[in-house]
């Protein structure tokens, strides 16, 4: 593990944000590790979960923004419901997320493809669309052949539809993204 | 009429890769008494693609169906898919907690959601407001050749503050749903454990790695079938159950029924009706149905056959102690 000189190195404008824009307190962390010990991810993650919340007590923005775990975590709630200082963890890592979404340093690209074909077929659907999904995320990754042998198995249920179907309300949906925008881009 | 009704939000997955838990929770509800009305020209919740980009702009997608509920003088909202009910959970949650989240929500929504709906799954009204004792009564059928590992994936129960519902490291709601149903039901110790959820697209892999986990759990337990509430882990282990033997390496064939379909299949329902001929993995050589007086008819059998052994080895220990 790299050495990290906290007097020169710790953004705290970054804990600031992360503080702010959670609601939690991340100094009430005193590692105990029972978020690690019960994330059905960490196998996977680059940082433990229990990492992060240290590397964010010490203002470590990049490190943490660039991290795949991030990305990799599936709210599945285990983290928040076992920390024992109360400390909402998944509502931290859905945070972060948010902030290396805005600051365009997301680590797992695909998984970020993955759900912006998802919000998109929302947006102009107002429903979701699971055949459109599949397809814009599949031309957008470059991953053509991914879950290739799944499409007759569903199609032989009657389960998928080839056809996009859209509610009423579908503008009144775009409409709620559009403002999200707007707002956003005033705010910068 | 129904004597109870609630406004029903089934979600996208319930009109697509998961029709048989709507058909099967609108035959069940049905059956029970209960009506479920659809709020008219309903959106996508969001799910877990909206909270990656924002928290105002997550609830508010899912406020706007709250605030459509509201119109229809609706206080309670069902639905059966955790996702969608942690999407209406948290938008209530964060815009009930603090005035300036809300009126920024509300700043995106044509129609101002104003707080009244509270969101339950369609599992808390089976358990809690229609109960065991009814479901019980509704039984004419078992299936003795079956044994469910009840799996709730994570989080119809979690985090606690927020999902306000049976017991957020043991769950037995479901358990004792089907145990009231007349099915036997498995000691299962994963329960909660995910299943990899909305990355089977992005990250097959290490879904299917997850998945194995839960379903060798349950063949571990002695069960021959796992019962579901979550569209996500139906699909993550029932349509994926193929890609997970050829990952693993594993030789699965273990049915991944909603159960809603179970209690229906206990109600006397057909297959059909409950939509059980759209799951991948067949359940039909572990649903053998007989009638409850022919199950009840052969367990006093069973029990009078016993009798006189009982008495016979009785007799001997008192022998050989004498």
């Amino acid at each position: 593990m790299d050495t990290i000189n906290l007097s020169e190195k710790t953004d705290w404008a970054f804990i600031e944000e992360v503080k702010k824009e959670s609601g939690q307190n991340p100094s009430l962390c005193y590692q105990c590790g029972n978020c690690t010990g019960g994330c059905p991810y960490t196998q996977y993650f680059d940082y433990p979960v229990s990492v992060v919340m240290r590397l964010l007590q010490s203002g470590q923005k990049e490190t943490i923004l660039k991290s795949k775990a991030i990305w990799l975590c599936a709210t599945c709630e285990t983290c928040t419901t076992r920390c024992p200082c109360d400390v909402d963890v998944a509502n931290i890592m859905d945070t972060l997320r948010i902030i290396a979404r805005r600051e365009g340093k997301v680590a797992e690209k695909d998984i970020q493809l993955f759900y912006d074909s998802f919000l998109d077929s929302m947006k102009k659907h107002g429903r979701i669309f699971e055949m459109g999904i599949l397809m814009g995320y599949k031309m957008k990754s470059g991953h053509f052949m991914g879950d290739a042998e799944l499409g007759p198995k569903v199609m032989s249920k009657g389960k998928i539809s080839l056809f996009s179907k859209s509610i009423k309300g579908a503008d009144k949906v775009a409409q709620i993204f559009n403002r999200f925008q707007e707002k956003a881009k005033k705010h910068g | 009429m129904a004597e109870k009704e609630y406004a029903y939000f089934c979600g996208c997955s319930l009109e697509g890769t998961a029709k048989e838990y709507d058909e099967s929770i609108r035959a069940v509800m049905k059956a029970l008494g209960v009506g479920l009305v659809e709020p008219d020209d309903w959106s996508c919740c969001g799910s877990t693609p909206a909270h990656t980009v924002s928290h105002v702009l997550a609830a508010a997608l899912a406020a706007r169906n709250l605030s459509l509920v509201e119109k229809m003088n609706k206080d309670v909202l069902t639905t059966p898919c955790p996702s969608c009910l942690m999407a209406f959970k948290k938008a209530q949650h964060g815009m009930t907690g603090s005035e300036e989240f809300k009126v920024e929500v509300n700043e995106l929504l044509d129609e101002p959601y104003n707080c009244g709906v509270e969101s339950k799954s369609s599992l808390q009204i089976i358990y809690e407001d229609i109960g065991l004792d009814a479901i019980a009564a509704k039984v004419t059928h078992m299936m003795p050749d079956l044994k469910v590992a009840p799996y709730y994936g994570c989080i119809l129960s979690r985090p606690p503050e927020i999902a306000n519902f049976d017991d957020p490291e043991n769950p037995v709601s479901m358990d004792n749903v089907l145990m009231a149903a007349g099915v036997e039901v498995a000691d299962f110790a994963f329960k909660l454990e995910c299943c990899g959820a909305a990355f089977g697209v992005p990250k097959r892999e290490m879904v299917n790695q997850l998945s194995y986990k839960v379903l060798e759990m349950a063949v571990d337990a002695g069960a021959n079938c796992i019962a579901v509430a979550c569209p996500l882990c139906q699909q993550n282990l029932d349509l994926r159950q193929g890609q997970v033997n050829s990952t693993m390496g594993s030789r699965f064939n273990i049915p991944i029924i909603y159960f809603t379909q179970l209690m229906g299949l206990a109600f006397g329902m057909s297959p059909k009706e409950l939509g059980m001929d759209k799951v991948f993995v067949s359940a039909d050589k572990i649903t053998r149905r007989i009638t409850k007086a022919e199950y009840e008819k052969i367990k006093e059998e069973e029990a009078a056959a016993k009798k006189p052994q009982k008495a016979k080895k009785e007799a001997a220990a008192e022998e050989t102690n004498n």
